[in-house]
């Protein structure tokens, strides 16, 4: 028999998940629509200058002021607005793409060790470009001292018991203080907005910020579609992933280091507190109601997008940060999803 | 015939604490072999160091013929770990996803082909979890757990099969039917390793025992087993604290 036979048989007498697939199909497509039009932007905006893109560029503005004149705002004829928005749906693509193997490795503490530490890094910029007056990205060094922090979390892991919570955690508290012994330190130096780095504010996001959330971007789809597979069969069992001679610590490596970089990425609108809400919540709300481990991916990253875009919205509509706008309404979806599974809320941090 | 393990002389320690001692065994093509022993004897230990999963400390192993570290094959081994039927946790993962995860050694980094797609369809039908080809790994009873794992290795072409006491929390009538699928797979000459802890399944399906107690303390055919004082020995050693031995 064909392997397409019966399954085809069962899609065909369960028209609701035939339904559900095709909603969940133009889910990702709308969403991938979108991704592409905000690193559009990016790009437009970096190369506004040049003949065949400042048209485009110029048509980009005015559609900004229609959308501004019908939504009665002063919102969308800013550059920097989009600059935002841009990261902020970026953001709601990689974070939950990452996080589905994170969460599901119990992992969901890395991310937020990494967010302290990119904070570490953050500061250490600020200090670097103050005293030596380079004229550099604080993110690149977040980005550095992240994927360094990044690689001392697979260390120490690798010789600890499974995911070892206490060096993690003396790392976590570890980074972020020597982050603020930094910024006091260096205090007066600089008028960087370092409320902004720990709480996300759409005005942290420099066109700079937003191209290399751009970049980052890429890297990580590209990284997971390329290792989904490898990423899979090791979250789910790791022992037999190494008797089938994958090389689990280097997967392991490029998840951890996947993870800093969208943490850096993400760090820009949602703070370095907030940050890892992104990595685990949509997750946390897919896996209630997913049928498969490919449908929780597209649940994640749907749910993602939906609390990026509402979670501007309220940031937009009522003046609050954007950082926990996305993460209030990242945790109504997941209580959302919670309500829609019949209240059976699943522990997938089984530990034992 | 090249053994398809072989073990000359390996001790492994987990600090100072020594859980295998100088074992020396091999494992044929076609075998059955059973490992038992009493609980902590080292058991689970000597199946990871037959795969691969620890170094040993001394002595050396060979897989299919090859030092175990520079053993690339992975497709050709199947192993469903002790942890196997308890973790997979809230992960919502379909039976059809977890079996083709054993087609992932053969792909690489490329994608599944058709072929790919047949193994997996052939495996889920070969231990009769058709019907529940669709549905999460963590809704399934125990024994269609197993089956999930069995079906994995099955679609991995692995010629061994490493269990490592896959029947732990499954009923008795689905055991005997898992039973009666490894003695089916082991007729069409897949090389079985079970670690077992009920003796009477082992004795009766294995075709070779090895019994251990940090050290072997018997290795051969099953009869011989049966005959000899190895259970006892091995069993006695701890039994001793048990029972105030005088």
């Amino acid at each position: 028999m064909s392997e397409k036979g019966p399954s085809d048989d069962q899609d065909a007498s369960r028209p609701d998940r035939g339904l559900r697939r095709t909603a969940e199909l133009v889910g990702i497509g709308v969403t991938g629509v979108v991704a592409v039009a905000m690193l559009g932007f990016v790009l437009l905006y970096w190369a506004q200058d040049l003949p065949v893109a400042s048209d485009l560029y110029a048509a980009f503005r005015s559609l900004g002021r229609g959308m501004d004149a019908a939504f009665g705002t002063n919102v969308f004829r800013h550059p920097i607005m989009w600059q935002s928005m841009a990261v902020g749906v970026l953001v709601g693509v990689v974070a939950p793409l990452v996080g589905s193997f994170l969460v599901h490795r119990e992992m969901a503490l890395i991310g937020e060790t990494l967010a302290h530490t990119a904070f570490a890094g953050v500061a250490i910029g600020i200090l670097v470009t103050s005293s030596t007056g380079w004229n550099g990205s604080l993110l690149l060094v977040a980005l550095v001292v992240g994927i360094l922090g990044a690689l001392v979390v697979q260390w120490l892991t690798e010789r600890t018991d499974a995911y070892g919570d206490v060096p993690i955690a003396i790392m976590l508290s570890g980074s972020f203080a020597v982050g603020t012994l930094i910024i006091s330190y260096g205090d007066g130096l600089t008028g960087v907005n370092i409320r902004g780095y720990l709480f996300g504010n759409l005005a942290v996001v420099t066109p700079e910020g937003a191209r290399v959330m751009g970049a980052l971007s890429l890297i990580v789809v590209a990284g997971v579609a390329l290792t989904y597979k490898q990423l899979l069969f090791i979250t789910f069992d790791e022992q037999a992933a190494r008797v089938a001679q994958l090389n689990v610590t280097g997967y392991n490596t490029l998840l951890v280091v996947l993870t800093a970089v969208v943490v850096v990425g993400a760090m820009q609108v949602l703070g370095v507190i907030l940050v890892a809400a992104m990595l685990v919540v949509p997750v946390a709300a897919a896996s209630q109601i997913a049928r498969s481990f490919r449908e929780t991916m597209y649940l994640a990253v749907i749910f993602g997008q939906l609390s990026v875009i509402g979670g501007f919205a309220v940031s937009i509509g009522l003046g609050l940060p954007s950082g926990g706008s996305i993460v209030v309404t990242a945790i109504a979806v997941y209580l959302a999803t919670i309500v829609g599974s019949g209240f059976s809320v699943k522990a997938i941090s089984a530990h034992g | 015939m090249t053994p398809i393990v072989d073990l000359d002389g390996v001790t492994f320690a987990y600090g100072d604490t020594v859980a295998v001692s100088d074992v020396s065994l091999t494992v044929d093509e076609g075998d059955f072999l059973g490992l038992v022993g009493p609980n902590g004897s080292g058991k689970t230990t000597l199946l990871h160091l037959m795969l691969g999963l620890h170094e040993p400390d001394e002595g050396s192993i060979e897989l299919f013929g090859r030092p175990v570290d520079e053993f690339d094959d992975g497709g050709r081994i199947g192993y469903v770990s002790q942890k196997a039927t308890s973790r997979g946790g809230a992960m919502p993962v379909t039976v059809r996803e977890c079996v083709t995860m054993g087609r992932f050694a053969h792909a690489g980094r490329g994608r599944l082909s058709t072929a790919d797609r047949a193994a997996v369809a052939d495996a889920i039908e070969t231990v009769g979890v058709g019907d529940l080809a669709d549905r999460l790994v963590s809704e399934l009873s125990g024994g269609q757990k197993q089956r999930a794992y069995i079906a994995r290795a099955l679609a991995s072409d692995a010629d061994l099969l490493a269990l490592d006491e896959p029947t732990v929390g499954v009923d008795a009538e689905s055991r005997d039917a898992f039973y009666a699928l490894l003695d089916d797979l082991n007729g069409e000459g897949i090389t079985i390793i079970l670690i077992e802890h009920d003796i009477g399944v082992v004795t009766d399906r294995a075709n070779r025992i090895a019994c251990i107690n940090t050290e072997l303390y018997h290795h051969g055919d099953t009869e011989s087993f049966v005959e000899s004082d190895a259970l006892a020995e091995a069993y006695g050693t701890t039994g001793q604290v048990v029972h105030h031995h005088h």
